[in-house]
């Protein structure tokens, strides 16, 4: 009887495993959780978190069960190089399909800014709408004064560029900076596995989780500075909504990624990925650049124009 | 890593598992297959409930069984349901079952992917229903859930409608990764691209649909959530959002996801219609082209579902112009089924029935749908029963019968008994006439003027909706026909041949009946004979 690891030719089918259902349960645990935690604040009632909890010891445990098997069985020389493939395609495409989702907040960043704020501003076709509802507006960008304040109050100041000139003193700068180079590092970690410098690896990749921790600190202090002095939050209209959800689904991505890559710094400790064989590298190094593209976008977009 | 080995050792040769665990662990795709389309048929049980109840309530004019709120969460959830909970999960289940077979392959590319995909269905579906037990109500707002109706006018449980979204978003993306995986790496030598079944083409062009809006949906949803939770403005005038961005940004992915509901559909037909005509398919090659251009202009055209929220004039006309192409794609598939059955030995199969009353009706639903692309026309029928009538007719004698005409084709060789042929025929002429009885009356009671959503009418509109309860009633009950006859051929049906059809070419017709656990453990020969059709 042929098994995978012998006969390159099969496709290898994995046998039946109680991972993916733990997963389905674990989600689902967490959302639901996180469901009740919400509804709770929201009727300013005592939240409980054990479902919360549970779904995320339930992900934690399944996950990295999950992932160990995978990398055992790539070990044993189980998938053959179609498998590898398989794994390529669904890797690329997941990350279109999160292009897809970053391309949602920046569709409505497009359209609040250049359709919805300028109407309310009354002008435009649809202007007369502004001039009934909030004649006073006046359609800036960024806006920092609110159609109505006195339900979404404005903010002191905006996060906006102050100009070329002044960069040196604009943290989302410094911060464009280190992610830019962390996607430089986490190629040369990529380059060193394929020349089997094994120090190269662990230094490069060490370094590029290092600059992504950097990046989550710069982040998590400009967030601060928004709401302690700038008077900017979530809840002060539509430029502090688009800035926050865009910049914090990227963080949280951010987030995502040095975790990832951080797993594959332990992993290349412990002996793995081999100079012919390092997709599990390879996809994090993927997920890395798709982040720095985001937020080059973010920079553009959010920050300076 | 030498355990890893011996467990692994007779990988290609496991059947499947015992009991529960069968299902529950399974990463085979024919179980998950099965799977999918027995989660389908509950959920249109539980959908078509409630349209039962929405007709019950409309048989006569003045409110009779149900409260007017309660009506809002059955014509939400009824459509929620319908669309991810019924239609989206049967495609994918055919989808399981076919695509591996149609291309030569042992199985779909991510197998464990292909577990979590679907066993994320019931949990989502789940917490979606459950949101109308709890307190306040499930969501009231319609399927497209409008803000500022699902932010600042929604029941609490709309959080968890929300995550249900997100999980439902969720399986579909893995669910067209693995899709796309595998057809593009796993089609067996010789089976190019341009020689691929057209169901499978059509499930790549769909994969890639929903790929690229799904993500679009959760983003929709997610604004939705911090409006709710965290006093954000993105709906919300007040704070210089827009109430009509969610339209826009909803129907971004909306328009595209009607696609994903027909495309698979246009493959099913497109693989019943040359078997029973006994000729191959007309126009292959112009059957893909349409397919993709369909797909392309699906993406330009989606602000016509909001004509009358105020666009500028430039918009409107773009909007209108760019739908009206749409009619050229979808008319040379049309032109090329009927041009399949034009001198064939023709036979009338039920999945032949189905296949041709699609190609028909699903015409009718194109037609209105072209007059509804006319802006000023549109104008006088937006949120009326013509848009009922229209979007049903594409979607149920469209997209369900497309799903029924798979069933009868493909369930001889899934479990290799042949189905009663004439509990098929009376499954037919019944959801047949109950169809058309149900939404034909329905063009003229939206054309006088009838709104949708709404649980009382003026008398004018009495007896078209008289008949379009009877006819709902007819096609709910007689889908218990299905039910039983799909029962009865797994149980006790007559065995059936390999190639089943005496019509039918391509690869899935070249295995056993039923086929083994493991397609095509070595890639099979793909000869000119077994391709095209």
């Amino acid at each position: 009887m042929a098994n995978a690891a012998e006969d390159k030719s099969i496709y290898y089918v994995p046998e039946n495993g109680w991972y993916p259902v733990w997963v389905a349960l674990g989600v689902t645990c967490l959302l639901v959780g996180a469901g009740r935690w919400l509804n709770a604040i929201k009727v300013g009632g005592e939240p409980s978190f054990i479902v919360l909890w549970a779904g995320v010891i339930i992900l934690t445990v399944v996950l990295f069960s999950w992932f160990n098997k995978v990398i055992q069985e790539n070990h044993a020389g189980l998938p053959n190089a179609q498998v590898k493939r398989s794994y390529v395609w669904g890797m690329s495409w997941f990350i279109f399909s999160e292009v897809m989702f970053f391309f949602a907040f920046f569709g409505a960043l497009f359209y609040a800014r250049v359709f919805a704020v300028s109407w309310l501003g009354g002008e435009g076709d649809k202007g007369i709408t502004g001039d009934y509802l909030w004649p006073q507006f006046t359609p800036d960008w960024p806006v920092v004064n609110n159609p109505d304040p006195s339900r979404f109050t404005n903010p002191h100041e905006s996060m906006a560029s102050p100009g070329v000139g002044n960069w040196l003193s604009y943290l989302p700068f410094w911060n464009t900076l280190i992610l830019l180079s962390s996607s430089v590092t986490v190629h040369f970690a990529h380059t060193a596995v394929k020349n089997n410098n094994r120090g190269g690896l662990k230094a490069w990749l060490g370094l590029t989780v290092a600059l992504g921790a950097l990046f989550l600190f710069v982040q998590g202090y400009e967030y601060h500075h928004a709401y302690q002095e700038l008077g900017l939050t979530l809840g002060s209209g539509i430029y502090g909504s688009t800035f926050f959800i865009l910049t914090g689904f990227h963080g949280f991505h951010v987030t995502l990624g040095t975790f990832i890559l951080l797993m594959q710094l332990v992993r290349a400790f412990r002996g793995h990925f081999k100079p012919d064989d390092q997709f599990g590298l390879e996809a994090a190094s993927w997920y890395w650049h798709f982040v720095d593209v985001v937020w080059v976008c973010l920079f553009i977009f959010v920050y300076v124009l | 890593m030498s355990a890893v080995i011996e467990t692994h050792h007779d990988d290609h040769h496991h059947g499947p598992g015992k009991g529960i665990t069968r299902w529950l662990f399974t990463t085979n795709h024919k179980d998950i297959g099965t799977l999918y389309l027995w989660f389908s048929f509950i959920m249109f049980l539980v959908g078509g409930a409630m349209a039962l109840v929405i007709r019950a309530e409309l048989f006569q004019p003045g409110l009779q069984f149900v409260h007017p709120e309660f009506f809002n969460q059955m014509t939400t959830n009824h459509g929620l349901i319908m669309v991810f909970g019924v239609i989206m999960p049967a495609m994918v289940g055919l989808a399981n079952w076919q695509v591996p077979m149609m291309i030569g392959a042992p199985d779909m590319a991510l197998p464990r992917l292909n577990n979590l995909s679907f066993w994320i269905l019931p949990f989502a579906g789940g917490l979606l229903v459950s949101t109308l037990f709890m307190d306040g109500g499930g969501p009231n707002f319609g399927w497209t859930f409008y803000a500022p109706l699902s932010t600042t006018y929604a029941p609490p449980s709309t959080t968890f409608f929300i995550f249900a979204v997100h999980l439902l978003g969720a399986s579909s993306i893995m669910g067209s990764i693995n899709i796309i995986a595998t057809i593009l790496n796993l089609r067996a030598p010789g089976m190019t691209l341009m020689k691929m079944p057209l169901f499978v083409w059509t499930w790549l062009i769909t994969a890639y649909l929903l790929l690229a809006v799904m993500p679009v949906l959760a983003g929709a949803v997610t604004m939705m959530l911090f409006d709710i939770h965290f006093h954000t403005s993105f709906f919300n005038a007040a704070g210089g959002g827009d109430p009509v961005m969610f339209q826009h940004v909803f129907w971004f992915f909306g328009h595209p996801e009607v696609y994903i509901l027909i495309l698979p559909a246009f493959g099913v037909v497109s693989q019943i219609i040359p078997t029973f005509a006994r000729k191959p398919l007309f126009g292959y090659d112009s059957m893909v082209y349409a397919v993709a251009s369909i797909a392309f202009l699906s993406f330009i055209v989606w602000a016509h579902h909001m004509f009358t929220v105020g666009m500028p004039l430039a918009g409107q006309l773009f909007f209108m112009y760019a739908t009206m192409l749409i009619a050229i794609p979808t008319g040379v598939k049309v032109f090329n089924w009927v041009s399949t059955m034009w001198r064939g030995s023709m036979t009338f199969e039920t999945p032949m029935l189905f296949a041709i009353a699609f190609v028909v009706l699903f015409t009718i639903g194109g037609f209105s749908g072209l007059m509804l692309a006319i802006t000023p026309v549109d104008f006088q029928y937006h949120d009326t029963y013509f848009v009922v009538a229209h979007f049903h007719y594409v979607l149920v004698p469209g997209a369900v019968f497309g799903i029924f005409a798979a069933v009868y084709y493909w369930l001889p060789k899934w479990c290799g008994r042949m189905y009663d042929e004439a509990m098929g025929r009376l499954h037919f002429w019944l959801s047949f006439i109950g169809v058309n009885l149900t939404f034909f009356p329905q063009h003229f009671s939206g054309l006088a003027g009838m709104p949708r959503r709404i649980p009382d009418y003026s008398i004018q509109f009495a007896d078209f909706n008289m008949w379009s309860s009877i006819g709902a009633f007819i096609f709910g009950f007689s889908q218990l026909i299905l039910l039983y006859t799909v029962i009865k051929t797994i149980k006790s049906g007559e065995p059936a041949s390999d190639r089943v059809w005496d019509g039918a070419h391509g690869l899935e017709w070249t295995l056993p009946s039923p086929p083994p656990y493991h397609s095509f453990t070595h890639p099979p020969v793909v000869t000119d004979a077994e391709a095209h059709s």
